[in-house]
């Protein structure tokens, strides 16, 4: 990525989907100094919000693309001269979103000169000096990008399967996309996925392709803009059908392909009305939410669990692992009862995948975490959550929970959950209904735990009324793929393992 | 089963072959009464006579040719080089008139050259040479490389069985080096059958002599990260086992081909060609090749060692690979 002595530092692969990202924050600026993996910029994907860092030390001698605008992986987005190099004015960086045209229309200034003196008169070339430096560049990052590189078997192994190459995570030189990589991504079942949705849609619900009744479910258009428009709106409301998939989207009456200009979503505002632009990651959340409403058959079912014994053993035990700089929540507790519990119900933990169930021995724990005040949200996920004890738990639901609140989350981080826990008692709520993260099937609620009057059984047998601690629970499930009693079992067994914690079993 | 250095299997197969076959005979210089440069016929001579392990004048020339014309007359000479840097004062009988006689005349030649090859240990520019490319850039000459004690007796077999002119490369690093269980009957290993030394899955070795060993100890580094190399002994460049190798490309799809013979125009290119016509569509990294510089071989130690690829060398070369 080196072009002799400057470093280009591009938009990097933030995970399997994403094609693109935006610039939120330049953390240097033209002529500061920067040191190999300093952080240099701040992105937002669809996927994760993250630092980039430089790839070279030196002095940051360009900036191609402003905070807000939205751009490609492998788009150039700085440039780092080695220290001690002259560094080029700001002047020249395109300040608005629409360069290409203003290094065109350069050149052609002179060009009438030349005419007169047919000889390359010296003073156009300097006239020409300006816009090179910023295109020169591009073209051999492209080449040069490990990213674009596709080697001669996985371009065959693509083409095999139909898979778009630069969808799959590298973890070649450069971010190439090795033999692994590909082999990887197509066992894992995301190939099967239409291009622009990020994880594996479940396809085919026997869906008659063209039918005209399914449009009435109109969908926000899974937000792939124009790479050039850095277009702040969220994607116009294209007709297409929800749950039309697998089948070409070219029979979908009506929507037209460029409708990228909304008519109606630019209606003028009302008075004291603002506009704010949508973050990518707004723009992931509003697709994905609508993708899952549109794909699973949610129902909702909840069961109130008696937490004294959780209160008293945390109480007992969260000195202790403080000292070990865990904070054990109750969260941790209700994960591990879980985690149990799904390896006794795997449809729970399964996935609907075309014609077929998946099931899997193990557990891929998405923990959804609230970002910026609850204005962004984000399920970064604990692998093989089954080998983990509380302490375990609750440690690794403190690092991703960190994690993801400093930005720190790998793309990694937040991809191949099987099943989800979301947490909005915190604020006191006491019931809700989740939507699934797909292609998930199930996601837990847990909600405030509140001192009640319960009806319990005293030594004697007679009910007493006692004030305990109580939570609610729910369990929104995919009905397509459970049923009301297996949730309704894999609920209660849930509540009995935290009822009937046994400290030395955990 | 016995175990056997490297040079006494050579030792046991050839004396094994000289009971069971008349027609085997030994020439080469001190062959006889002093027993061979390397010691590999000690004692021959007083077992077999001095007609059948003769002493020859200091004339490469005079030792392939005398063997070409042996062979004629319907015997199975095995001809001694005392290095095999010398055979190039043998080119002639060797390239113009065995390599080509079955061709032009339709009389087989079926001699064997024993050529201790390759460094190691300092013998210099003229005493360390892997020349196994030149020959085996020509047609009616067949080349073998044995890397192991097992291999070297079986394929010693093989080459005094076969009816053409074969070139039989000893590597003298390999001589008291390498020992391993070396079955005491006669038995021979085919020609152009290569043998996974050392199975893996990420990427293939692709290499030969003693080379073979350095791969080995580099795989097993390599291993240590996770990384499992196959290490393909190929034994017989000429036939070279071309379906063995492509299979290994196919199946790793990262390909080192590894060679103690100088770099350019060494057998490693064609076989990193031949990957590239034919398998073109399985690689996931350029076939990469590792062989000793463009120079002749240096005597001074640490140059040498510099010269040879090292273990080191295979293991940084890998993970290039691995990383790629």
């Amino acid at each position: 990525m080196s072009t002799g002595t400057q470093t280009e530092v591009v938009m990097p692969q933030m995970g399997v989907s994403v094609s693109e990202g935006t610039i939120t924050k330049w953390l240097k600026q033209v002529g500061d100094s920067i040191q190999r993996d300093e952080p240099l910029l701040e992105i937002s994907t669809d996927k994760v919000d993250t630092e980039v860092p430089s790839s070279a030390d030196g002095v940051v001698s360009q900036i191609l693309v402003q905070e807000g605008e939205t751009v490609e992986v492998g788009t150039v987005l700085a440039i780092i001269a080695p220290a001690g190099a002259e560094v080029a004015p700001p002047e020249p960086t395109p300040a608005a979103p629409e360069p290409a045209p203003a290094p065109a229309a350069a050149p052609a200034q002179p060009e009438p000169v030349a005419a007169v003196t047919p000889p390359p008169a010296p003073e156009p070339v300097q006239a020409e000096a300006t816009p090179a430096p910023t295109a020169a560049p591009v073209t051999p990052a492209a080449a040069e990008n490990g990213r674009t590189f596709v080697s001669p078997v996985v371009a065959r192994i693509a083409a095999e399967h139909g898979v778009d190459p630069s969808a799959v995570p590298g973890t070649g030189t450069g971010g190439r996309v090795t033999k692994k990589d590909i082999l990887t991504f197509i066992e894992s079942g995301a190939a099967a996925a239409p291009p622009p949705v990020p994880t594996s849609a479940p396809p085919v619900e026997v869906a008659p392709p063209p039918a005209p009744e399914p449009v009435a479910a109109a969908e926000p258009a899974p937000t792939p803009p124009p790479p050039a428009a850095p277009e702040p709106e969220p994607a116009p409301v294209a007709a297409a059908p929800a749950a039309a998939p697998a089948t070409p989207p070219s029979p979908a009456p009506a929507a037209p392909a460029p409708a990228a200009e909304p008519v109606a979503a630019q209606a003028e505002l009302a008075p004291g009305e603002e506009l704010e632009p949508m973050s990518a990651m707004r723009r992931g959340v509003m697709a994905h939410m609508r993708r899952s409403v549109d794909t699973a058959a949610h129902v909702t079912s909840a069961i109130e669990v008696d937490m004294a014994r959780v209160v008293a053993l945390r109480t007992k035990l969260k000195p202790e692992l403080a000292a070990q700089k865990v904070n054990l929540t109750y969260l941790a507790f209700i994960a591990r009862a879980t985690v149990d519990t799904l390896l006794d119900y795997p449809w729970v933990n399964g996935e609907l995948r075309g014609q077929s169930i998946v099931t899997r021995p193990y557990v891929n724990l998405g923990i959804a975490v609230a970002l910026d005040e609850g204005k962004g949200l984000i399920v970064p996920v604990i692998r093989n959550a089954q080998d983990l004890n509380l302490t375990g738990t609750a440690r690794a639901i403190q690092d991703i929970a960190e994690r993801a609140r400093t930005k720190k989350l790998l793309p990694d981080d937040v991809q191949g959950g099987t099943f989800t826990i979301t947490n909005p008692g915190s604020f006191g709520t006491f019931h809700g209904t989740p939507i699934i993260n797909q292609p998930q099937s199930a996601i837990l609620g847990t909600y405030a735990l509140v001192k009640r009057p319960w009806v319990i059984q005293d030594d004697l047998g007679s009910d007493v009324i006692a004030i305990r601690p109580v939570m609610n629970l729910t369990l929104t499930y995919d009905h397509r793929l459970v049923d009301g009693a297996y949730a309704g079992m894999c609920l209660r067994d849930i509540r009995d393992r935290l009822e009937s914690w046994d400290e030395a079993g955990y | 089963m016995p175990e056997m250095t490297y040079i006494q299997a050579i030792s046991d197969g050839l004396r094994l072959e000289m009971r069971r076959d008349q027609r085997v005979i030994l020439l080469g210089e001190d062959v006889g009464v002093y027993g061979g440069a390397f010691k590999v016929s000690l004692g021959f001579q007083e077992e077999f006579g001095p007609w059948r392990v003769i002493d020859t004048p200091l004339s490469e020339t005079a030792i392939v040719g005398g063997a070409t014309g042996a062979a004629l007359m319907g015997m199975r000479p095995v001809a001694e080089m005392q290095f095999a840097d010398f055979i190039s004062c043998a080119w002639d009988q060797l390239v113009t008139v065995a390599a080509k006689q079955f061709f032009r005349v339709g009389t087989p030649i079926p001699i064997v050259v024993r050529l201790p090859s390759g460094g190691g240990f300092s013998g210099g520019p003229f005493h360390s040479q892997n020349p196994e490319s030149s020959f085996a850039h020509i047609p009616g000459l067949k080349i073998v490389c044995p890397a192991t004690p097992h291999d070297a007796k079986g394929l010693l077999a093989s080459a005094i069985e076969d009816p053409n002119p074969v070139l039989f490369f000893e590597h003298k690093h390999l001589y008291r080096r390498i020992k391993g269980d070396v079955p005491e009957d006669r038995y021979t290993v085919p020609f152009g059958s290569a043998n996974v030394h050392r199975p893996g899955d990420d990427a293939t070795v692709i290499t030969w002599g003693a080379m073979v060993h350095t791969a080995n100890d580099a795989a097993a580094e390599l291993a240590k990260e996770g990384f499992e190399v196959e290490v393909l002994d190929l034994r017989t460049l000429i036939p070279w086992d071309k379906e063995r190798v492509l299979e290994g490309v196919r199946r790793c799809s990262k390909v080192l081909v590894l060679h103690e013979d100088t770099r350019t125009g060494g057998f490693g290119a064609e076989i990193a060609a031949t990957i590239a016509e034919e398998a073109f569509e399985h690689l996931d990294a350029p076939v990469m090749r590792l062989a000793a510089p463009d120079t002749p071989v240096p005597f001074s130690p640490p140059l040498e060692k510099a010269f040879i690829p090292q273990v080191d060398d295979v293991v940084s070369a890998l993970r290039e690979l691995a990383e790629y």
